[in-house]
């Protein structure tokens, strides 16, 4: 992207469709300042989660998502945040240099900026332009920057190598939010819904967890000239692993914050449709496909299938979900739970009756045996969250590029690295030089059936004849009892509206709950939530009902 | 359980037939009370990955090492050392002593792990954090000195010895004084050699002289190097021991017991029984008076009342004149019975036989009455039982008969283990177990014949 060579350069100038305007400053900046290349770049911490958001994309292009998320949606998402949150940063008295002096020590004049105020065309605000004196006449009011007094008290000994890096850490602003690593892959995820892609947010998530989407060290790929160190270390290095719940959140106060409209639609014949997630899970933990009518008349019931159910929409007053893929497992959860109970008791006989059938008919298609399913994919499970569990064991956080604070801890910053670095290599010599499987390649599918393997035997092809009886014109199941995983629903200061403790649930509950949130790697209290309020939807009358009742004591009622 | 069949059929239902709740446990749940718990040892901060993947990477090592599985430790060492980077200092101060544990560990075991590569790996982790400089040169050294490269491990414990940071702290000055200790023995054991060689030459060899002369180099050597720890309180024995024989050897008494005596009797020196058996064997090679012998012993006894020593301690207080030394031989013989160790010890049977018959001719039937009552509860279950019997008329039948004299003694003619020796025959004991049972039959405390 930012080559060497200034002819490539200025063919990047001409492609402004591709590249946001940030960028283009940058790269004039770059061209101006050819002169002070040892110390870097002046850039902007708005600039590096740019070029983060930019790898980000690339690696979902990688990933077989279309062009249009990077050119377009994303391009626009992130024009509009900086729309929405630079209404101040322009009378951001970072460019008012004399007060900012001693923390911008390559940048000794400002006059620079005069010269490209005809780049800003594209933005409606006035950014970037001049201070105090030549402000242009704008319809934002000025908002004094509080941060003026920690700029003036500032040291050198507490800097960045990001321009603003210092100040943005400081920065307090109510009402706008701040641009963080995290909220990077909630823009990511908000462009994907857009464009109604086929990656859930787990997905998403599951893929930065494995490296295949620039996350953790994504400052590595920084250019040269942008260097970093300092206050941008706490920005840009992370050291943990993002978490659904919260990216969730980000997500649905980015989204509110830039006033997004209503999103494309999401149809039956999408692939976030909680039919065609329902199918694709169903297929991945290995259930019959016979249990994708079930999923759907679920779906069908409660409603969430609805196109104005499912459309995410960030103005409108309802209850926002987006979390199609928690809800699709969800679904699936509640359909084992009307077919087999999951009391401990009744799946397992039915298993007997299954084994019985399929021993007497070998040649039928086989009846779905929920105890064999268990002993399959328990095992699966295991092994695949034991090589999981030792692939985050071994995983590397720190750069290869070591982050210092200053200058002053430079040296003994890199000496570490280097020592580490020959430590390693010392180590890894006494590691067999058989090469480990190697990066694996993403895929959406965590665990793969098929027929022909007789060890894991594939149950898609099962029939649910086992578990399903004749009445009348229709089929339902042969068990008719059923036990909500929430009785009461809490509507207090709490932040969640129910709770899970597993010891109060059966294990097969807990199994069928550990499995999923081990797929889509959330917590199980999450999902159990999720399958709490399915159930509410789909049992209504239910509520409604104890509602009223809520002031007897809770004991077992036996009608 | 409600009937929900109708409502997957149709859309709404009137029915409540009843629900099952499961039943919460009693008290209230806070699920994110169990957060804001553990962030309390954090100071408030959530636990980062970071910290949680290295800390599953350390136990995923120390269960590799347990298991011997070389390979594997190898591979989470591997990536366990970006802990030397962490950006909480606290951790990032205490991993170089933890990696260069465990990191020590696998190269000293891991099958393509080499000298070379531990003197590598050694070298690197002194330089990182001052503090683990001594302690680890000293344990590279006695690794070296485990692959018999002493004078690798000599040169090593040179370079140490010259380290200087500021101000010692007192656990470094202990490891200088270690290190210089070790030193010493090196220098010790090369005198050893010399002393050995020398012993084959012949007084007039030409060589004899300068072999001579080596040793005393080697033997200031040393004893400036150990002179210096010795007199930290601790627990020194091997440099003791060395120091000594080579004091010793140079005709040095005086500062031999006064090094063992200090070694022994210092109240700052941790107690230690094996002070005490040095300085014993001193005296009695020096031929010291019993009166001193017997007060050495009489802490030893004290401290390890099961020590094979206590059969000699026995001995000299037996010879002694004073009758409270009597009193305690008997003591002593007991209590050195007491303990497993010596139940099949046929000398402290016989002292034990031949003693009680000293004590009760002497008219001392008190004395045996009162060690005797505090055991008579478990005696004979521990030694004299039916099963000790028959094992122990099997395997030697002179303890036997010593110890079926003793039990017929102090437990009467009815006790088993009495009964069954006498019952037996055999050629050669015939006569001694007559005569044993005469001795019961006279001596024996059940039934006071005197």
């Amino acid at each position: 992207m930012q080559c060497p060579t200034s002819k490539i350069r200025s063919k990047e100038v001409v492609n402004t469709g591709a590249i946001p305007n940030t960028k283009i400053q940058a790269i004039n900046r770059g061209l101006k300042r050819k002169r002070k290349l040892e110390k870097g770049w002046d850039w902007y911490v708005c600039e590096g989660f740019q070029h983060i958001l930019y790898q980000q994309a690339e690696a979902l292009k990688t990933l077989g998502v279309g062009p249009e998320l990077k050119n377009e949606v994303l391009h626009n998402f992130w024009k509009r945040y900086l729309q929405k949150s630079k209404q101040a940063y322009c009378k951001n008295p970072v460019y008012t240099s004399k007060r900012k002096a001693p923390v911008l020590e390559d940048n000794p004049s400002h006059s620079d900026w005069d010269s490209e105020p005809e780049l800003l065309s594209d933005f409606s605000c006035p950014s970037f332009v001049e201070s105090g004196a030549e402000s242009q006449p704008d319809v934002h009011t000025q908002k004094p920057f509080p941060i003026i007094k920690a700029s003036q008290s500032e040291t050198a000994s507490i800097c960045s190598g990001s321009v603003d890096g210092v100040e943005y850490s400081l920065r307090k602003e109510k009402g706008i939010v701040k641009m963080t690593v995290p909220r990077t892959l909630a823009f990511c995820c908000l462009a994907l819904l857009w464009q109604r892609e086929t990656i859930t947010l787990s997905d998403l998530l599951r893929f930065v967890e494995e490296d295949h989407i620039p996350y953790i060290n994504a400052f590595q790929h920084f250019p040269e000239e942008m260097k970093l160190y300092g206050r941008d270390k706490g920005i840009f290095a992370i050291e943990s692993w993002p978490n659904y719940e919260d990216i969730y959140k980000k997500m649905i106060e980015i989204a509110t914050f830039l006033d997004l409209p209503r999103f494309p639609d999401i149809t039956e014949d999408c692939y976030l449709h909680p039919n065609m997630l329902c199918l694709k899970y169903l297929m991945e933990v290995n259930l019959p496909d016979e249990m994708h009518n079930l999923t759907c008349q679920v779906v069908k019931m409660t409603g969430i299938g609805e196109v104005d159910f499912l459309t995410f929409d960030p103005i409108a007053k309802m209850a926002k979900t987006a979390k199609y893929d928690v809800q699709a497992v969800a679904v699936i959860v509640v359909v084992l739970k009307l077919l087999f109970l999951l009391d401990d008791n009744l799946e397992w006989s039915l298993s007997n009756i299954a084994e019985k059938y399929n021993e007497k008919n070998k040649e039928d298609k086989p009846w779905f045996d929920f105890r064999k399913w268990y002993q399959v994919m328990k095992k699966s499970l295991d092994e695949k969250k034991q090589k999981w569990e030792e692939t985050r064991a071994k995983y590397l956080w720190k750069s290869e590029k070591p982050l210092y604070h200053s200058s002053i801890d430079k040296s003994v910053v890199c000496k570490r690295r280097e020592m580490v670095v020959n430590l390693q290599k010392q180590f890894s010599t006494l590691v067999d030089s058989t090469p480990t499987i190697g990066k694996k390649s993403p895929s959406s599918f965590q665990f793969n059936w098929t027929e022909e393997d007789p060890d894991r035997t594939c149950f898609h092809g099962h029939s649910l004849q086992g578990v399903l009886t004749k009445k009348g014109q229709s089929l339902t199941t042969k068990n008719s009892l059923y036990w909500l995983s929430t009785q009461k629903f809490c509507r207090s200061y709490c932040k969640h509206v129910t709770t899970y403790e597993e010891s109060n649930f059966s294990l097969s509950y807990q199994f069928i709950i550990n499995l999923f949130s081990f797929l889509l790697r959330i917590k199980t209290s999450f999902l159990h939530e999720e399958v709490s309020l399915i159930e509410k939807r789909l049992f209504k009358t239910k509520y409604s009902k104890t509602k009223k009742k809520s002031s007897r004591s809770r004991k077992v009622r036996k009608y | 359980m409600s009937d929900f069949s109708e409502e997957l059929i149709k859309s709404t239902t009137e029915d409540d037939q009843g629900e099952r709740c499961e039943l919460s446990g009693t008290g209230m749940h806070f699920p994110w009370l169990q957060k804001h718990i553990e962030t309390v040892a954090t100071g408030g901060k959530k636990e980062k990955d970071f910290a949680q993947t290295t800390s599953a990477c350390l136990s995923f090592i120390q269960e590799a090492l347990l298991k011997h599985q070389w390979q594997q430790a190898a591979e989470y060492m591997h990536s366990y050392l970006q802990v030397l980077e962490d950006s909480d200092s606290c951790k990032r101060q205490a991993a170089p002593e933890i990696i260069w544990k465990l990191g020590s560990e696998i190269l000293y075991y891991h099958p393509k792990s080499n000298v070379e590569a531990f003197n590598a790996f050694a070298d690197r982790m002194k330089n990182i954090g001052v503090m683990n400089y001594l302690k680890i040169s000293l344990q590279h050294a006695l690794y070296l000195l485990h692959h018999g490269m002493l004078e690798d491990a000599n040169r090593n414990l040179s370079q140490a010895e010259t380290w200087r940071y500021g101000e010692k702290s007192s656990s470094q000055e202990v490891l200088i004084n270690l290190i210089q200790a070790y030193k010493g023995l090196l220098q010790y054991y090369a005198w050893s050699k010399k002393k050995m060689e020398l012993s084959q030459l012949d007084k007039d060899d030409y060589a004899y002289n300068t072999a001579s002369q080596n040793m005393l180099d080697h033997s200031w050597k040393t004893s400036v190097n150990l002179g210096a720890l010795i007199q930290i309180p601790g627990v020194w024995d091997p440099f003791v021991k060395s120091y000594v024989e080579m004091l010793e050897f140079y005709g040095d008494q005086d500062g031999a017991r006064e090094v063992l005596t200090n070694y022994a009797y210092d109240e700052k020196f941790p107690s230690n029984p094996n002070a005490h058996i040095y300085l014993y064997n001193f005296l009695k090679r020096e031929k010291a008076p019993r009166e001193k012998l017997i007060s050495v012993l009489k802490i030893l006894y004290q401290i390890v009342p099961s020590h094979k020593l206590m059969l000699e301690f026995h001995r000299l207080l037996r010879k002694s004149e004073k009758e409270e030394h009597h009193k305690l031989g008997l003591e002593v013989l007991f209590a050195v019975l007491d303990f497993a160790g010596c139940t099949k010890n046929i000398t402290a049977w016989k002292y034990l036989a031949k003693y009680l018959r000293q004590t009760l001719m002497g008219s001392h039937l008190a004395w045996v009455q009162e060690e005797w009552s505090s055991r008579k509860n478990w005696w004979p279950g521990f030694h004299f039982s039916y099963f000790w019997a028959k094992s122990d008329w099997k395997e030697d039948k002179a303890l036997a008969c010593e110890k079926a004299l003793v039990a017929g003694v102090l437990s009467g003619k009815g006790c088993r283990y009495f009964r069954y020796i006498s019952k037996q025959d055999h050629q050669v004991f015939r006569k001694k177990i007559k005569r044993m049972k005469k001795l019961v039959k006279k001596y024996s405390i059940i039934n006071p014949g005197l």
